[in-house]
């Protein structure tokens, strides 16, 4: 008996002591190119209201717009077990706008009363054993009157231990954009913007950004990240096709400064909870140099109703005070510098809630093996301007 | 207004640095799904239309930049 207990003991002792060797040097890892997930997302989005900015801030602001993205990410180690990942996006939009066909009222189809946007992206990142990554991406946009081509570099750090990541990531958008002016207010000569509608010019508009990021562990349940971006934008800032009306009942395109700062400062908190609940919240203070300030506070509380399936209730709650070059419709002086009606800039307050739906099954969604899961969310948001909109959205991942 | 600031900087540097250090076993909180510091991919959309439909964006909130968004 004594002999077979310690039999036993050796044999358990040795499994620990072969796991104990187990060192990340060797550690087997495939050195070929394998998909690690592909995602898609999918999403509904329709808003109604009654502030167009292209109308001088009155009038329709219907919009649909469908979306969507597949993202592939494929990795690699090499022989130094540095792991090589590379994310491949591609996104296509398609949206249909009531106020953009305000542009030019007497044509069935004005320019930009609906267009697609497609979104390519690439990005590769190389991460080594002491937990150092460096990656670089670039991606490009293109719509009827509107292309933007971007690029990043990456560099993140996490400690040993894996409890404190530092990432910092710089970004930079170069795009140009075409200048369409509502008809009446066209220069002479001056084209529709559509095919053949005659010349136009095209204008830039660059957007460079610092996005830092600091990530703890707080204790087994907890988690919190830090968030600073800092952003400058130069060239056309402003949207030629909107109007501007003035109180002496003249009319200009929107005017705006070609240069803007935006300090974002935002914090995250994960606490999972005794009892299968989980709370994640946000919240960003916002500010930027046309006198814009923000606050933003969000919560969600996906509860595990089985190991593999999840619902979450969220709410968002949002305020701004009003860019310093905002006024209604007929409020504006013609004295003004700069002006707008664009109610996106004005002072208030939004609500969005809704819910979340995971399910996560261990033999796949439909027992189909590689597709790991799924999610499902709707979200209803109210401006106190009154622009009520309602988004659907579906993510599949298969891995 | 001075205290105020103060004092939040105060409570975050005693919940950054006075973390106590979790072991990998100890993770199986913090690496569920739903524990992720970034946010989910079934929000990509909404981010994107708040970015358009408010003024603010960034910290992790929205694109910064990028394909114009002005309908």
């Amino acid at each position: 008996m004594r002999k077979i207990t310690f039999a036993a003991l050796a044999c358990f002792f040795q499994v620990l002591a072969a796991f104990s060797q187990e060192t990340k040097d060797t550690v087997y890892k495939s050195r070929k190119l394998k998909t690690e997930e592909i995602n898609f997302v999918s999403g509904y989005y329709h808003q109604n209201g009654d502030h167009s900015a292209v109308t001088g801030g009155i009038g329709t602001e219907k919009l649909t717009d469908l979306s969507n993205t597949i993202e592939v990410k494929l990795v690699r180690s090499d022989r130094r077990n540095n792991d090589h990942s590379l994310n491949i996006e591609l996104g296509i939009d398609h949206y249909s706008s009531a106020s953009s066909d305000k542009i030019d009222p007497s044509t069935i189809s004005s320019p930009s009363h609906a267009d697609t946007r497609i979104y390519p992206s690439v990005g590769y990142t190389i991460k080594n054993q002491h937990n150092f990554s460096i990656g670089l991406t670039g991606s490009a946009s293109n719509e009827f009157d509107y292309h933007s081509w971007g690029a990043g570099l990456n560099i993140g750090k996490s400690s040993p231990d894996n409890n404190t990541d530092f990432n910092l990531k710089l970004q930079a958008y170069w795009d140009s954009w075409k200048l369409i002016y509502p008809i009446e207010l066209r220069p002479p000569g001056y084209g529709t913007g559509g095919e053949d509608g005659g010349p136009v010019i095209w204008t830039p508009r660059n957007s460079y950004s610092a996005s830092f990021s600091f990530s703890r562990v707080i204790n087994a349940r907890m988690q919190v990240s830090l968030l600073l971006d800092l952003i400058t934008q130069n060239g056309m800032l402003a949207t030629n096709y909107q109007r501007v009306y003035f109180d002496n009942n003249t009319a200009k395109p929107e005017l705006l400064p070609d240069s803007r700062f935006k300090l974002p400062v935002g914090i995250r908190f994960n606490w999972f909870l005794p009892g299968e609940v989980i709370l994640r919240s946000y919240y960003r203070y916002y500010s930027d140099n046309w006198g814009l300030k923000a606050h933003t506070a969000e919560l969600e509380a996906p509860v595990k109703l089985s190991p593999f399936f999840s619902i979450s209730p969220f709410y968002r709650f949002y305020w701004q005070d009003q860019a310093d070059y905002f006024a209604p419709y007929r409020q504006h002086r013609p004295g003004d510098v700069f002006y707008t009606s664009d109610y996106d800039l004005s002072r208030f307050s939004s609500h969005y809630f809704g819910s979340s739906f995971r399910w996560v099954p261990a033999n796949g969604v439909f027992h189909i093996g590689k597709w790991n899961s799924l999610e499902l969310r709707y979200g209803h948001y109210m401006r106190s301007n009154d622009l009520n909109s309602d988004m659907i959205t579906m993510a599949l991942k298969f891995k | 207004m001075k205290y105020k600031h103060l004092a939040s900087v105060l409570v975050l540097s005693a919940v950054l640095f006075g973390c106590k250090p979790v072991k990998q076993y100890q993770k199986q909180f913090i690496n569920d799904a739903e524990m992720d510091l970034s946010a989910k991919k079934s929000q990509k959309f909404e981010t994107n239309f708040q970015a358009y439909r408010e003024g603010a964006s960034g910290a992790g909130g929205g694109k910064t930049g990028g394909g114009c968004g002005c309908n």
